[in-house]
């Protein structure tokens, strides 16, 4: 069994299929990047497992477990940062809000937002608040509110697809030590696909309209991956001609 | 400095005439009196302690309104923001009270009520209810909705939610629904006490005019427009301090 299993999905939103028997399994501290064109549904697959909808046909598993309401397990990384943020909350009172919905002790708070902040190299930021960082430093805080609820799946939905290039290469490469550290399952939707082969260990590659795995990548390309030579590798060339051969053909 | 003397010239001018046409002619009057006459009786007012009594009496009922009126409010958008079926259950209610005109409800409040406190706070109460309502209700029923699945996917509680989320979120427009509501609060208590009530500043001004006493009448009307634009100015110096930093964020979105 694996540790996420979609069995046999479909959704629609009114009239409108977007997911069509999707099948998909997702392995402990696995990395698993979704890609597809828009409308192919890749985020509503995020919000299945998140437990923010609840599938018209077919299960979601986690753990054995049918997927009814958010899981504890589970942290979700939103696309718009300024809008997951609480405007009215410093950097470290937005990480003490995940501490505080689950109990952790009020006297370890400061210590440990601290931790996480400092993880996410935003210890001299811990009383700003959101309107004052930059977009890059907003997604940094919303990981590091996602590693206070010691998550043991992460999911992202395009959490770095409105930053500038060179902070979203920094982005990635933090996030991946900090998954790889912690031995996290994380599911990454994208419509990026060097971005997906770069981080994955698997790419699943989406039809649109409705959405339907049109075919599963597996990436051996070696960890820890570098902007630079990874970026390089005849492997990672290759991939990325396959998976973009492979969507020009599902667009026409 | 210079702002402020341009805002005062044409008010200083103004009054300078009056009292010079008023002195000039000679102007015995049962309706007007010179600014200066009317400084006095302001100033016998403030000395024998019938102005701050009065104050007393008027801000008491209007506060007192004010927080009864606008904390029934709050609890009451909370429950319609977060309970669309009680929304709609309680719609047709809603818009069929809220045009009522407090000022038709005074007899009402009078033949139930009596004169004194209760009948004016009450009256205030009701006034004051329905701003604070309807900001509340539009402030929740419009919170970002990304903020809500936060709260979900962090597994908040339902009082987790609306402490931690929907207030702070819709706080800023409640505080816009509060001031109108402070305004609407001494409007009202101003006119139950001209039109009924024996108490506080609107009854004083009411006594002022009947006995043909326009220096100490002028006075009282100078003296209420002073406490609304000290209530107002007051609260909008809250606002700005409370909202300040994170404030900014929040009226951006």
């Amino acid at each position: 069994m694996s540790l996420i299993e979609f069995r046999g999905i479909d959704h629609s939103f009114g009239a409108r299929p977007v997911l069509q028997s999707i099948d998909i399994e997702v392995e402990e501290s696995e990395f698993v990047c979704i890609v597809g064109p828009s409308g192919c549904g890749k985020t509503t697959l995020l919000r299945l497992l998140a437990g923010l909808l609840t599938p018209a046909g077919g299960e979601v598993t986690l753990g054995g477990k049918r997927v009814t309401e958010p899981p504890r397990e589970v942290a979700f990384m939103f696309q718009d940062y300024s809008k997951a943020l609480l405007p009215w909350r410093t950097a470290s009172g937005n990480v003490s809000l995940a501490l505080e919905a689950s109990g952790y002790p009020r006297a370890q708070r400061p210590a440990r937002i601290h931790e996480l902040l400092e993880k996410v190299g935003l210890a001299g930021h811990a009383e700003n608040y959101p309107a004052q960082l930059s977009g890059g430093m907003q997604q940094r805080l919303q990981i590091a509110r996602c590693l206070a609820q010691e998550p043991e799946v992460l999911l992202m939905d395009e959490p770095f697809g409105a930053l500038d290039a060179m902070t979203r290469q920094a982005l990635q490469d933090e996030m991946l030590r900090l998954v790889e550290s912690t031995r996290t399952t994380a599911l990454f939707v994208t419509h990026d696909l060097e971005e997906a082969i770069y981080l994955g260990d698997r790419v699943v590659a989406l039809y649109p309209n409705p959405g339907r795995v049109a075919q599963v990548f597996d990436v051996t390309l070696p960890r820890p991956r570098n902007q630079l030579t990874t970026r390089e590798s005849p492997e990672f060339l290759r991939l990325r001609r396959a998976i973009f051969d492979f969507v020009r053909e599902g667009e026409t | 400095m210079s702002k402020l003397a341009k805002g005062i010239l044409f008010p200083v001018l103004f009054l300078l005439a009056w009292e010079i046409v008023m002195r000039a002619t000679r102007m015995q009057s049962d309706s007007l009196a010179p600014p200066s006459e009317i400084a006095a009786a302001f100033w016998r007012a403030a000395l024998d302690g019938t102005l701050a009594q009065r104050t007393y009496e008027t801000l008491r009922a209007a506060l007192t309104g004010l927080a009864v009126g606008g904390g029934l409010a709050v609890v009451m958008s909370i429950a319609l923001g977060l309970v669309p079926a009680f929304a709609r259950l309680m719609r047709f209610s809603i818009e069929a009270l809220r045009p009522v005109p407090s000022v038709a409800l005074i007899p009402v409040a009078i033949l139930v009520l009596g004169f004194g406190y209760a009948m004016e706070i009450s009256l205030i109460a009701f006034s004051a209810f329905w701003p604070v309502l309807i900001y509340g209700h539009a402030a929740i029923v419009n919170i970002e909705p990304q903020l809500l699945e936060v709260s979900r996917v962090l597994r908040l509680g339902a009082f987790g939610r609306v402490t931690k989320i929907v207030l702070p979120a819709a706080l800023p427009r409640y505080f816009v629904g509060f001031r109108l509501s402070a305004a609407v609060s001494l409007i009202i208590a101003v006119t139950v006490e001209i039109a009924a009530n024996p108490m506080g500043v609107g009854h004083e001004l009411m006594v002022a005019s009947q006995s043909l006493h326009p220096d100490l009448m002028f006075a009282m009307v100078l003296w209420i427009g002073l406490v609304g634009w000290s209530l107002n100015a007051a609260l909008l110096f809250a606002q700005r301090r409370l909202f300040g930093p994170a404030g900014a964020g929040v009226a951006a979105r």
